[in-house]
């Protein structure tokens, strides 16, 4: 099997996304002050020739990490990314996340499933690479492309699977659908559908830990913020609007897109002037940098730099991550306009594969290991999807909950009587 | 009706406990004169005083101290941590504010003028309004929109719409439109403390306007009731509803009736949405007479929908056609006389009134 990061795929490419520039140097980092000339991701190419996971040398491919971190690695011993434990623990999520999207394919054209419904195929790594090293009280928004990022996060299999069939069990009650995964007990925030709508609330979900800490004084808010959206979104204004503002307030967010190359039927190269998406950081004043979104490890390792910064108070950071949805964008998408040599060279680095690989090569699991949690994962989806089955629909009274969180109208209590929130408001001094 | 004395009390509360009526059922009758830029201000500053989470956010409300002086003195006051003057940025900052409003910060965005919120109107319908519901309660947003709205003097067609029908037709906001200064008080405080997205409609001529108010509206824990209309003056012939800059004309219009005769009630909106149906309902029942009043465009109005409300619920008791009095079918024109032509005037309403007491011979509708 062809190696999962060798260069030749690049060269295939009408326009080159990369200008080879092997000048470029170890000791260049993308962390530094924002000032500094964006150096990130043409160190992508200096890869390893040799066709193995070499640890060593693997380090030194992991594009944009700071100066510091690369050379404890080049000083210590050979030393593993993870540990089993992380290891089986990433292997897991992104099996769930595989197994979860191909049974929504499945159950949607059984017809058990509506509507619009985006699946992530493809794209875990960047999903289990970013949201593992999460806690709970920090907060994830997504778009319409969101059951991984949900699942990613916490939210159990079961409730996403019931708030796809429009059951009253999903996590929105079905009142959400596909595109629209909330909850608050994860501090999952959504579920936006038109792109580009996320990424201000989640800057605001930023500036609320910013605000929680400076005017509230709760001293130890360092609750991040992680953005995702896609390549199609970084066109659009309100992704600069962002940029700016997160930049300007140092908010501990971190923007992450995740560029498939295609929004629907547009290439990324069709579309935009500069496809070097991680470019418009530097130009807001933050960090930006270029990853390989198929490689889970590789995803961690940034993850874990940018949010750190942003847990320390140092500002946003914008990551493009390279990937690719083996899907097309929708279930309603024929997906005619990719080229399917294209599709096979990024079916070959299938991030699940290569973790795999990676695991065993490195004596980290054995195949009977992952093959228990492959196991294991078929049988939370399969109950997942026998839950949402057996759960009821909606009742006709849900129709008209939860419009208001106070449907009265604020003032009028329910007796209705005037009232107001102040406790000892009596008969209110409010007269019509 | 007891005085009342704020319990929440935080550093630096500006309550002024009065303790000379606290005991007495009676505020003392001795009106002040408060314009209806300083009620909003003083909303602001006590609801910004009395939570912490409430901050302001908007283009020049900090440094300027207010496009139009709304938020005077609050940067000094409250420091740039809760009054954040923002780039030119509505999309991203109005976005940023749901986002915060998701956590339970209380924001209050301001619009320059509601012109601008269509820049934002994303943010507004799609991520404030529609939350609660796509997330079936788990996330609520206690966010208020305000800014002026509505024609200002020769300010154009781009700066003059009113977007009172644009919002109050979308489930998951609530609209309001205060006319005194009574009514820009209670209703902003009871809008920031409203845990629902609330749109608030100013005027920017109203700004400068007096009005008396009572002790209790200058009361902080003063606060108006959300969906409740209030009758302004009460009449027996004929109901004209009314909201914002409209009500004055309005009233004016009843005092030049009331000598011809025709004893007209003023019905303050107050809430576009929700609205007040039961109090329109029960006046239309009274007089059996309605002439509605907006500065908006006609098709699709205020007046529209109240119309329809009144042919359904108290269609018997029309004594005659419901009048729609709205601005003109045109986008704002600039030229003085022109841009008199196309808002109502206290002559319309006085005409109108006219018509529908069968003192004169219908006009075509373009009168």
């Amino acid at each position: 099997m062809a190696t999962a990061f060798s260069t030749a795929k690049f060269s295939t490419q009408p326009f080159p996304l990369n200008p080879t520039s092997t000048t470029s140097h170890d000791s260049s980092i993308v962390f530094a002050r924002p000032t500094s000339q964006f150096l990130g991701s043409t160190r992508k190419f200096r890869l390893t020739s040799s066709s193995k996971f070499n640890l060593s040398r693997r380090s030194k491919t992991v594009v944009a990490v700071s100066d510091v971190v690369k050379q404890k690695k080049s000083k210590s011993s050979p030393s593993l990314l993870i540990t089993k434990e992380e290891g089986l623990d990433l292997y897991e999520d992104m099996v769930l996340g595989r197994a979860f999207e191909d049974m929504c394919a499945q159950m949607y054209y059984r017809g058990k499933m509506f509507g619009f419904v985006h699946l992530y195929n493809g794209q875990e790594a960047v999903s289990t690479g970013f949201i593992k090293l999460l806690k709970q009280q920090d907060s994830v928004v997504s778009t319409y492309r969101d059951h991984v990022h949900a699942l990613s996060k916490g939210v159990p299999a079961r409730a996403v699977m019931s708030e796809l069939f429009g059951k009253t069990t999903g996590c929105c009650r079905g009142q959400g659908g596909s595109m629209h995964m909330f909850s608050r007990e994860h501090n999952l925030l959504g579920g936006f559908a038109f792109i580009g709508e996320g990424i201000p609330v989640a800057t605001g979900a930023a500036f609320t830990s910013k605000y929680k800490r400076e005017v509230l004084k709760e001293a130890d808010c360092d609750h991040v913020t992680l953005a995702f959206f896609g390549d199609g979104t970084c066109n659009n204004g309100q992704f600069f609007e962002c940029l700016n503002m997160a930049a300007l307030w140092k908010l501990p967010i971190v923007f992450v897109v995740e560029n498939n190359l295609w929004a629907i039927g547009m290439s990324h190269l069709r579309a935009t002037s500069d496809p070097h998406i991680y470019k418009k950081g530097p130009a807001f004043g933050m960090p930006g940098i270029h990853v390989d979104g198929m490689d889970v490890l590789k995803v961690r390792e940034v993850a874990k730099e940018a949010i750190g910064r942003a847990r320390r108070g140092e500002g946003p950071t914008l990551v493009e991550c390279e990937t690719y949805r083996f899907r097309g964008h929708s279930l309603a998408d024929p997906d005619e306009l990719r080229d399917p040599a294209e599709k096979a060279r990024y079916a070959a680095r299938d991030p699940i594969t290569a973790l795999k690989k990676y695991l065993i090569e490195n004596s980290l699991a054995s195949e009977a290991e992952l093959k228990t949690i492959e196991k294991k994962i078929d049988e939370v989806v399969e109950d997942a999807v026998e839950f949402a089955d057996e759960s009821p629909v909606p009742s006709r009274s849900q129709l008209l909950e939860n419009v208001f969180a106070d449907p009265k109208g604020f003032g009028i209590g329910p007796d209705g009587r005037y009232r107001c929130e102040d406790p000892k408001f009596t008969e209110g001094t409010a007269h019509v | 009706m007891l005085g009342v004395v704020r319990k929440k009390m935080l550093g630096q509360s500006l309550l002024k406990i009065r303790p000379a009526v606290s005991m007495l059922r009676s505020y003392s009758s001795a009106a002040k004169q408060m314009t209806v830029r300083d009620a909003l201000n003083s909303a602001l500053d006590e609801e910004m005083s009395a939570d912490q989470k409430v901050f302001l956010m908007g283009e020049e409300v900090g440094e300027y101290q207010g496009a139009y002086k709304i938020s005077k003195g609050l940067l000094e006051k409250y420091g740039p941590e809760r009054v954040l003057d923002t780039p030119i940025t509505e999309a991203g900052f109005a976005g940023i504010a749901v986002g915060a409003a998701y956590h339970g910060l209380k924001p209050v965005v301001e619009f320059m003028t509601f012109n601008f919120s269509m820049q934002a109107i994303d943010h507004i319908i799609n991520s404030a309004a529609k939350s609660n519901y796509m997330s079936a309660g788990q996330m609520s947003v206690p966010i208020v929109f305000r800014g002026p709205n509505g024609a200002a003097a020769g300010v154009g067609a781009q700066h003059s719409q009113c977007y009172a029908a644009w919002y109050a037709s979308c489930p998951g906001l609530k609209v309001l439109t205060p006319y005194s200064s009574e009514d820009a008080r209670g209703l902003l405080k009871a809008a920031i403390r409203d845990p629902d997205p609330v749109v608030f409609l100013e005027n920017e001529l109203l700004y400068g306007e007096s009005f008396s108010v009572s002790d209790e509206v200058l009361d902080s824990s003063f606060c108006l009731p959300i969906g409740k209309a209030k009758i302004e003056r009460v009449g027996r012939d004929v109901t004209i509803t009314a909201f914002s800059k409209m009500v004055g004309h309005a009233l004016k219009a009843a005092e030049i009736l009331e000598k011809d005769g025709i004893d007209a009630e003023v019905i303050n909106l107050r809430s576009i949405r929700p609205l007040d149906r039961s109090t329109i309902n029960a006046s239309v029942r009274k007089t059996n007479r309605l002439i509605t009043v907006e500065e908006g465009f006609p098709q699709h109005g205020v007046g529209a929908e109240i119309c329809a409300s009144v042919v359904e619920e108290s269609f018997a008791y029309l004594d005659a056609p419901v009048e729609r009095i709205a601005g003109a079918d045109v986008p704002m024109p600039y030229a003085a006389n022109l841009e008199r032509l196309a808002v109502p005037q206290v002559e319309d309403i006085v005409r109108a009134v006219k018509r529908a007491c069968y003192r004169s011979v219908p006009l075509a509708a373009a009168a």
